[in-house]
């Protein structure tokens, strides 16, 4: 099913000039309201008259994740406080949160793109949808919710956790779609099997995932155990929350929202646009928002687009399933963790050499974070009470700061792989699962 | 009476130890004992040798973390209570015991005790006041 027919299936032609209209709109309503999108603009010798075409949008200048610190909280809204109706923010583990605003029609549009998302997954006015992503200031459970209200379908507004609970109402509500993270959605999987429901006690007929990466194996997995068809979804809160892009039933690429955002790739490296089919950094400019626009944010996913036609008859292009980062950040447990993080850790306390490395399983459903780091001769005691102090030590440090266990394992020097351009950090083991 | 002893970290994984000891056959190194502390992830050796000092050199050019540490070897009365009898006079002079292990004796009718201890050299004379054998170094390199 299709949501919105004339704007998903747009001629590509049309298309582009409805961004292009958009777009400019766009670039007048920052340059006149932020002062720091101003002050970039004119650092690069543009004005708002010089984007007359799509191609220049690859003139103006990127947007990081650091600005979006710098300016905090409200400092790039692109409208007064008295049309923001909502904000959510990122858990800002590492200083600064980052905050995003709405206006009414900013959620207009966010309902909109999230309702498009649930259409993909077969989801219409008969269905009950079981919102299981957090609700708060994460933009996971709102986003799904007013997008299901929108579709007209019966919201079940459960938010995470309470496994029991979820399940019992997923049998007593009928829930035909549940919308969460993989790796909630697996747990779910596997209750249900330790408590042996019945497959006919449940209606669900599809799930939307989202927020984490996950693998073809995992969906295999949650099709095969939870018996239902499984979408991957995409979004992120600095362009609006879930709705950018979703898959359709051909399961081949993510549909990213054009009419709404404005999707490049790059090279990471060097910053310049790659054509379509190219592996590069994903990076969206907001030709809707009002209230938190974004110019050329960059993601740092790691992803490849594709233009050919998609059988289900959507014009807009595809992104591949997220196959990595451009920093190393990685998530574990929702938390997202920087490997520099546990390096200004050990740099700190001085214990250690500077090698290491943080390896990443899954127990079970549980993501698990270790930190191997070398002795030096320096630190090396003949006392056993000395090194377990130091793992001790730097084990309260870490999660003082992350916010999470991770378990600290002292190795021999050298035995962490040297490499000689960009040392390898993070070895991710639940990639294979 | 401080007897070199050669410390090694060593990381839980097989052929570590074996290769360690393949370093020192190559230097014709000989051990005269050994004592391995482990805990889940790694563990530490604790090495007697014939030459201490070329041990530390040849292990820590393989790569190894090698530490030195000055501990003593006691000769124990080979007779029940024997242990019993130094650790009373080590505890009377409130000298703690970091850890101990045995060495194998080849003649004669004592015991010999590795022992690292805080405040060695006190450690040492209250041995020798009570009539402890305290090995000199040159006889533990040599057994």
């Amino acid at each position: 099913m299709i949501w919105n027919r004339p704007m998903e299936t747009m001629a590509r032609k049309e298309l582009e000039a409805l961004q292009l209209q958009r777009l400019k709109a766009l670039v007048e309503r920052v340059y006149h309201n932020v002062p720091a999108y101003r002050e970039k603009m004119q650092a690069a010798g543009l004005t708002p008259v010089d984007v007359q075409s799509l191609e220049d949008l690859r003139r103006l200048p990127f947007t990081v994740k650091q600005d979006l610190r710098d300016h905090y909280p409200y400092g790039l809204f692109a409208a007064p406080m008295r049309e923001i109706v909502r904000v959510h923010a990122s858990s800002g583990t590492t200083g600064n949160p980052i905050v995003v605003g709405y206006t009414r029609k900013d959620l207009d549009t966010w309902s909109e793109v999230t309702a498009r998302t649930l259409a993909c997954a077969g989801a219409d006015a008969d269905s009950v949808v079981q919102v299981s992503y957090g609700y708060g200031l994460f933009t996971g459970g709102l986003g799904i919710h007013y997008g299901a209200e929108k579709l007209g379908a019966t919201v079940v507004p459960m938010s995470g956790g309470n496994t029991q609970r979820q399940l019992k109402l997923m049998q007593d509500f009928g829930a035909t779609i549940l919308a969460c993270t993989p790796s909630y959605a697996l747990y779910l999987a596997e209750a249900i099997q330790e408590m042996k429901i019945p497959r006919e006690k449940l209606r669900l007929k599809a799930g939307i995932f989202g927020a984490e990466p996950w693998t073809e194996e995992m969906r295999r997995e949650l099709e095969y155990r939870l018996e239902i068809m499984a979408i991957d979804i995409y979004g992120l809160s600095e362009v609006i929350g879930p709705g950018v892009a979703s898959e359709c039933p051909v399961k081949n690429g993510l549909h990213i929202f054009e009419d709404h955002f404005i999707p490049e790739i790059i090279d990471p490296e060097t910053e310049q646009p790659l054509p379509y089919g190219e592996k590069g950094e994903l990076v969206f400019t907001t030709i809707t928002k009002e209230g938190f626009p974004v110019i050329r944010y960059r993601t740092r996913d790691i992803s490849v687009l594709h233009a050919e036609p998609c059988p289900c008859g959507r014009t807009h292009v595809r992104m591949e399933k997220v196959s990595g980062r451009s920093d190393d950040m990685i998530i574990i447990r929702g938390v997202n963790v920087f490997p520099s993080q546990v390096e200004s850790v050990l740099l700190k306390l001085g214990l250690t050499e500077p090698h290491y490395v943080l390896v990443v399983d899954r127990v079970g459903t549980l993501d698990t974070l270790e930190v191997w780091v070398e002795v030096s001769d320096k630190l090396f005691s003949d006392e056993v009470r000395n090194l377990e102090k130091i793992e001790r030590t730097i084990q309260r440090e870490l999660e003082s700061l992350l916010g999470l266990t991770a378990r600290v394992r002292l190795v021999e020097p050298k035995s962490i792989e040297r490499s000689e351009g960009k040392a390898k950090r993070v070895i991710d083991r639940r990639k294979k699962q | 009476m401080k007897v070199q002893q050669i410390s090694v970290f060593l990381e839980n994984k097989s052929g570590r130890l074996a290769m360690l000891t393949k370093v020192l056959a190559q230097e014709k190194i000989n051990i005269r004992a050994l004592s391995i502390a482990d805990t889940t992830d790694f563990g530490i050796l604790r090495l007697i040798v014939d030459q201490p000092d070329a041990a530390y050199l040849m292990l820590k050019r393989a790569g190894f973390t090698v530490s030195e540490t000055a501990v003593i070897a006691v000769e124990i009365p080979d007779h029940p209570g024997g242990l019993a009898e130094i650790l009373d006079i080590l505890a009377g002079a409130e000298i703690n015991i970091e850890y101990c292990y045995a060495l194998p004796q080849k003649s004669n009718d004592k015991a010999l005790v590795v022992f690292r201890v805080e405040r060695l050299d006190e450690a040492i004379r209250v041995l020798l006041e009570k009539g402890i054998g305290v090995l000199k170094e040159d006889s533990v390199y040599g057994i």
